[in-house]
């Protein structure tokens, strides 16, 4: 009874005048709805901070180019870090674990809505407001409009007085803003993990996704509470006069570095985590194989959450730290490689003899693979404090973390999209343009981030407005600009998919994937209450059992 | 739309999960801790590190008054949620105004402390190191002791009005717990 009058409201509100349901997307507390927001604000991030970075390129792409100012070219990095760490990365994370664990785990909603819809909205807020900076920070002197100090804002030049006007303001309360969202669906996503499993599933038998999202939350709320503490300091610095980051009154410049890294590389686990959740899911389907070790990967990654909280002044190796200082951090910066080595064989174990299907999901998953091992290999080179030496603030480190983050983080989260974008729109993405949108971006992705570790092995420092020609750095530079283009121009398919498939696409029904977890038995898209039954479940394959009734998981866990 | 649920188990599941509200609870009360410890780090790196005076030790004393009505209105909150518990709600009123006033008496206090430091002593956010990160800290606190209170108040004047039931025994307690890491802090 009560299934019928939610369903015909949902045939109702297809009609509403578009006010009335700008309304509902407005109010909703739904996780859905929410999901499919933080997905949608953080691919509208994502175009912004791509063209942050492609201005960047196209000033670098000869020497001596004056594209654009010295100033802009400084707010560029600046944004275009902030923005794709906390705007995009960040987001679009939040909304596919937002979407999929109550799914996952049987759940009709999160476990707080409201918390879940107040967080989304002040990470919108958050975003908005650093944004409004190009046009809100001028200040009293008339200085600088967006933030220019760089992504980590390093004191002093966040202090009064070599940050006139209000830009670095603008920088701090957004991302104490954003912060405390960021916060708010951590905990959400804690507790929903915790108190909203259905009957039977125990934490023993979550989907990985699930398992690697609630690590991942527990590391927002370790590593972005610190960073919130430190920009109240700063805050306090900027508008009470305190003295926290201050020199001149015996502070210190490094306090801020060392709150900042607590935060800073915690953060890249908690992006990469949710990368591996994708490929986690992503792989076995594709591979027509259960997941390879699944109690490992859940330690693993538990290891991995355990150990990255001790890392982070591998960032610092050349402020100057002792000896002591320095051997730890290689030592644990190292040790982190070896969890992270038992997950990407846990992979190719899963594909090793799978009856593989090569579809665009798959396709991104195992160029994330690939991608994912060499960004790691480069990061074993940075973690001995001698080669950070020689290298650090070069391009070489530029080039590093990016093969993380796109190679890693943004391969496994297209392949999330093309996978769910069925369950979400309940549409089928364009396989031809699926599979266009991944050579464009690997073609892209690999001129630009391979080539440039090269002119940061000769040299080529991070960060510089310009540089002199015959250094051997030139072509270099021309070749990474081309490779953006590329990438540029697989976005666009991307986009053009994704439209086109929401409006024209083939229906995709409940399961297009023949996949086993409990996402896909419900609708697509799924209907507001997930499960007009809540399921119980035997194994971690719950949709297996159900399609092989003669031969279940559970018999074998 | 699937109607039927995913596997038709032959056993009957004992499913029992932990209460939501704790476990946000607990959730928030790590987040918290992590930025205290921040700041408390913050102050005793800068311990000793400030150019000019008035320095901790000419200035501050302990206030341990108002330090024992902080932490003996974790008792009395205590108190109160085990009476609502037993569904005695007059018991419960009186140990939660009981808990009102002890905290109210210490953020009095604290208040007091801040009077005499900024037009006794001299000492301001900006004088130096210690004072930037002494009033950061119990500034944070304050703060939190005052949402703390807003929310008991809150809470009181439900039950006044006599909207607080036994069965709300389940949220009261997640936010005595609230209080105690106030406390604890």
């Amino acid at each position: 009874m009560a299934t019928d009058a939610i369903t015909t409201l949902r045939a109702d509100t297809a009609s509403l005048p578009f006010v009335v349901r700008l309304h509902e997307w407005v109010t909703t507390v739904d996780h859905k709805r929410l999901g499919i927001l933080y997905i949608v604000y953080a691919l509208v991030f994502l175009i912004i901070g791509g063209i942050e970075a492609a201005i960047m390129r196209i000033q670098l792409i000869r020497p001596h180019n004056n594209f654009v100012s010295p100033e802009v070219f400084n707010q560029m990095f600046t944004m275009h870090g902030t923005t794709m760490i906390f705007f995009v990365v960040m987001p679009m994370l939040f909304g596919f674990a937002n979407y999929l664990v109550p799914l996952m785990i049987g759940a009709r909603d999160m476990a707080f809505p409201r918390l879940n819809a107040f967080s989304f909205w002040l990470t919108a807020f958050g975003g908005i407001l650093l944004y409004f900076s190009f046009l809100g920070a001028n200040g009293l002197y008339g200085d600088g409009t967006a933030p220019d100090v760089g992504w980590f804002a390093y004191a002093p030049l966040t202090s009064k007085t070599f940050s006139l006007g209000h830009s670095t303001d603008f920088w701090t309360l957004s991302l104490l803003v954003s912060g405390f969202g960021s916060i708010g669906t951590a905990v959400n996503i804690i507790a929903t993990v915790f108190c909203m499993r259905c009957p039977g599933m125990t934490l023993a038998k979550m989907p990985l996704l699930a398992w690697l999202n609630l690590v991942m939350a527990v590391l927002v709320i370790l590593a972005v509470s610190p960073l919130s503490a430190a920009q109240i300091m700063l805050a306090v610095d900027r508008y009470l006069g305190g003295h926290f980051f201050d020199t001149q009154a015996g502070g210190s410049a490094v306090i801020w570095m060392h709150f900042f890294w607590i935060f800073g590389h915690p953060e890249v686990y908690v992006l990469v985590i949710p990368a591996f959740a994708f490929a986690s899911e992503i792989i076995p389907v594709f591979s027509r194989k259960a997941i390879f070790g699944y109690p490992v990967m859940v330690a693993a990654t538990v290891c991995i959450a355990f150990i990255s909280m001790s890392v982070w002044a591998h960032h610092m190796f050349t402020v100057g730290m002792n000896a002591n200082a320095n051997t730890f951090f290689v030592l644990s910066t190292m040790a982190i490689a070896v969890p992270t080595g038992i997950k990407i064989f846990n992979w190719l174990a899963t594909m090793w003899g799978g009856k593989i299907h090569f579809k665009t999901p798959m396709l991104f998953c195992i160029g994330f693979l690939f991608q994912f091992l060499i960004a790691g290999l480069t990061g074993i080179m940075l973690s001995a404090a001698p080669f950070t030496w020689h290298l650090g603030n070069s391009y070489f480190v530029v080039a590093h973390f990016h093969y993380v983050i796109v190679g890693a983080i943004l391969f496994a989260t297209f392949g999330g999209f093309y996978y769910w974008f069925s369950k979400m729109s309940g549409k089928m993405y364009n396989e031809k343009l699926g599979k266009l949108h991944f050579w464009l971006f690997v073609i892209g992705f690999h001129l630009t981030f391979d080539f440039m570790h090269i002119p940061g092995l000769l040299g080529m420092p991070r960060r510089i407005y310009t540089y002199e020609p015959g250094r051997g750095w030139d072509t270099l530079n021309l070749i990474i600009t081309i490779g953006v283009f590329f990438q540029a121009a697989g976005i666009l398919v991307f986009v053009a998919n994704l439209l086109w498939s929401y409006f024209h696409g083939e229906t995709a029904g409940s399961d297009p994937w023949d996949a086993w977890t409990l996402e896909w038995s419900t609708s697509s898209p799924p209907p507001a209450y997930n499960f007009a039954i809540i399921p119980e479940v035997r194994s971690r394959r719950p949709l297996w059992d159900r399609k092989h009734p003669e031969d279940p998981d559970w018999k074998y866990e | 739309m699937n109607a039927q649920p995913a596997i038709i188990s032959d056993v009957n599941i004992t499913w029992d999960l932990p209460s939501r509200g704790r476990v946000g609870m607990f959730c928030l009360i790590s987040a918290e801790s992590a930025i205290f410890t921040i700041f408390v780090v913050a102050y005793l790196f800068y311990v000793g590190k400030s150019l000019t005076g008035p320095l901790p030790r000419d200035v501050l004393h302990a206030p341990i008054f108002f330090t024992i009505c902080l932490l003996s209105s974790s008792l009395t909150i205590h108190l109160a949620v085990k009476s609502l518990k037993r569904a005695k709600v007059g018991g419960f009123a009186l140990w939660w105004f009981l808990t009102l006033a002890l905290g109210a008496t210490f953020l009095a206090g604290t208040a007091r402390e801040w009077r005499r430091l900024i037009y006794d002593e001299g000492l301001t956010i900006q004088t130096n190191l210690f004072g930037t990160t002494y009033y950061s800290l119990v500034g944070l606190h304050g703060f939190h002791v005052t949402v703390g209170l807003l929310a008991i108040t809150t809470v009181l004047l439900f039950t006044l009005l006599g909207y607080v039931r036994q069965e709300h025994a389940e949220r009261v307690d997640v936010l005595a717990l609230y209080w105690h890491f106030v406390d604890a802090v």
